[in-house]
């Protein structure tokens, strides 16, 4: 469970202060499939940053089962993101000199795993997104579909809780704007709680729930795909 | 895949700053290494030199004023024998060799010559024996000096007598054997076995001197007791040549001589073993300033690398603090990189050093060069340190990173 309760952020920027989020309440049950819709500036990315917690609101509570993440240290919460937050990034964010194998990695080498433990998982999951026949492709040797799928595969390694997706899809053509969210609703259908950020309503169209900032302020628009 | 992986990787991703953030760091570790091993050879040579120079230090009489060290004898005073026999008891540390001598004027078929007596270290023997100082199982001066090893009185068996020209003293002479320079054996026509009238008695001739370009090479050496007897001059000499070890006659031994004979003038060539220790110690101080400045501008230039680095992987950094890397995880990975280019920089530049030393000794400056791995340890240390401490804020810039730059607009 996942709540944001009365979070503000505000930020001062040429001697303007700027809010970002205000007193915003949300709650996020496990295995819920979120879309946070709109416009630019509206405060979506400032709402994943919080969620995932890489920025301290000013005021306010972020709850990630029933504990305060804001108030763990920062190495605590460094812990908490990589053992229960994946995270989907618009431009993939790839390391471009590791092979998509290594890229898969990561994760579970900053969770400790051993060499083989890693790789053998990275293989599994590079597998899952159709991508087995690339392990030791570069980033730049691959498609910028096959690039997010890496990228997913990497979300996936450490088998997170909770994805948070910022734009997942704003980066590809349809079809593999398509794919994309299919992988994510397989995610979402493997018992994940997805958070997805997202201008395009074609892709909010796949989540349970869409959430509309405005003004800093969460507004629950529907409950999509309603059982 | 380890964190040593990644630094390792995303060095040759992109390995032009990293090969200019290196060559700083090596040119300073082999500017050190090139003249430390240079003047520490040089040091060796001028060393050595100093050994075949012979005699270093000279017992004068009192009111005589050196003009000429070769021809320190030639001045007419003389002071008493028994001096030197003070001096083999007195066992100074330092004294590898004495060497008293006296020169009278004498003529050989009507050529006027230079008669030189000198002591063979057979004399000391039998003094030492007849005082039952036991110094035939002793150095003449003492193992507490810093010659390798200090000459024995005792073991010399072996030695030419054409070795007087390089060592000042000779381990046996003859009462009626003479010893030659080498002009004048030219211009008496005389060979090894020929007979010579000296001042009414016949002397045999040992050996011819090899030429030293001295004035030894116009004298004739005979024994000193003979020289004595013959010229009727009595038991007195004109010098003691002492040969020292170099560092010694530096320091505390001029200082020793002179207590132990007051009444007598010492004279060293200190100065010269000043200056060439001194030129010796500017080099060896000049390789440190030039390791230090090459050193600091190697951890500018790293420091502004890394900087750069940090700037240019912000999106890396926050992605893999995303993904669950915490401060010390991105410190490690700059320090890490440092390391690695410190130790390298340390061990290519102590290559580079090297091989300049050995190669460019003996061409530019007649010295042959011999590797000191110590250079090495302290090379690799001193740039690897640099780097760290270089690479320190940079990284901690890194580690200081907002990850939510990470997202798209951010």
């Amino acid at each position: 469970m996942y709540q944001l309760k009365e979070v503000t952020k505000t930020y001062t920027r040429r001697g303007e202060t700027v809010t970002a989020l205000d007193h915003s309440n949300l709650a996020i049950a496990d295995n819920d499939f979120v879309a946070i819709v709109g416009p630019s500036g509206s405060g979506k990315t400032t709402m994943l940053s919080v969620l995932g917690g890489m920025m301290a609101p000013t005021s306010g509570q972020v709850i990630l089962d029933g504990q305060s993440v804001y108030d763990l240290s920062i190495e605590e919460r460094t812990a908490v993101r990589g053992e229960k937050i994946g995270f989907v990034f618009q431009t993939f964010n790839l390391i471009p000199y590791l092979s998509a194998c290594e890229n898969v990695q990561v994760p579970l080498l900053l969770s400790g795993k051993t060499p083989d433990e890693q790789r053998k998982r990275a293989l599994e999951m590079l597998d899952r997104v159709g991508l087995s026949d690339r392990v030791d492709h570069k980033p730049n040797e691959l498609s910028q579909g096959q690039q997010q799928r890496v990228a997913m595969a990497r979300t996936l390694a450490n088998d997170p809780q909770i994805i948070l997706a910022d734009e997942p899809t704003g980066n590809l053509d349809s079809e593999t704007r398509q794919q994309v969210m299919e992988y994510l609703t397989e995610f979402h259908q493997d018992g994940r709680t997805i958070v997805m950020v997202t201008h395009d309503s074609d892709s909010a169209a796949y989540a349970k729930r869409t959430i509309r900032l405005v003004d800093g302020v969460a507004l629950d628009v529907k409950d999509a795909r309603a059982a | 895949m380890k964190l040593r992986t990644l630094i390792w990787k995303e060095l040759w991703q992109r390995p032009t700053t990293m090969l200019t953030s290196l060559l700083t760091v090596t040119l300073g570790v082999a500017a050190l290494v090139a003249i430390q091993n240079i003047t520490v050879s040089s040091e060796r040579k001028i060393a050595g030199d100093m050994e075949s120079l012979g005699a270093n230090v000279l017992v004068l009489p009192d009111n005589v004023s050196l003009q000429d060290y070769y021809s320190a004898d030639m001045h007419g005073q003389t002071m008493p024998e028994e001096y030197v026999t003070r001096l083999a008891l007195a066992r100074m540390p330092g004294v590898e060799n004495l060497a008293p001598k006296l020169c009278v004027a004498a003529t050989v078929d009507s050529i006027p010559v230079t008669l030189t007596g000198i002591l063979p270290r057979s004399e000391f023997q039998a003094k030492s024996a007849w005082q039952g100082l036991n110094l035939i199982a002793n150095p003449v001066g003492s193992d507490r000096g810093c010659c390798p090893t200090a000459t024995s009185v005792g073991d010399g068996d072996s030695e030419s007598p054409a070795d007087l020209a390089t060592t000042r003293s000779i381990q046996t002479l003859g009462k009626r054997e003479v010893i030659l320079g080498a002009d004048i054996a030219t211009q008496l026509g005389t060979e090894v076995g020929d007979e010579l009238n000296l001042m009414g008695e016949d002397f045999e001739v040992l050996t011819v001197l090899p030429e030293t370009g001295t004035v030894d090479d116009s004298r004739l050496f005979a024994h000193l007791h003979s020289v004595q007897d013959l010229s009727g001059s009595g038991p007195v000499i004109n010098v003691i040549e002492i040969m020292a070890c170099c560092e010694d006659a530096a320091g505390d031994l001029i200082g020793n001589l002179s207590a132990e004979l007051p009444e007598t003038r010492i004279v060293t060539i200190a100065q010269v073993v000043e200056t060439q220790v001194a030129v010796n110690g500017l080099m060896s101080s000049l390789s440190w300033v030039f390791f230090s400045i090459l050193l600091l501008v190697g951890g500018a230039s790293i420091a502004s690398v890394m900087f750069a680095n940090v700037t240019e992987r912000r999106k890396e950094i926050g992605t893999l603090m995303a993904l669950g890397a915490g401060r010390r995880f991105v410190t490690q990975l700059f320090l890490g990189k440092a390391t690695l280019l410190g130790v390298s920089g340390g061990l290519i530049g102590f290559l580079i050093g090297t091989v300049v030393a050995v190669v460019l000794g003996p061409q530019l400056l007649g010295i042959a060069v011999r590797p000191m791995p110590q250079l090495l340890v302290i090379g690799m240390i001193t740039a690897t340190v640099v780097s760290l401490l270089a690479s320190y804020f940079p990284a901690r810039k890194a580690a200081g990173l907002d990850p939510c730059l990470v997202f798209n607009d951010a």
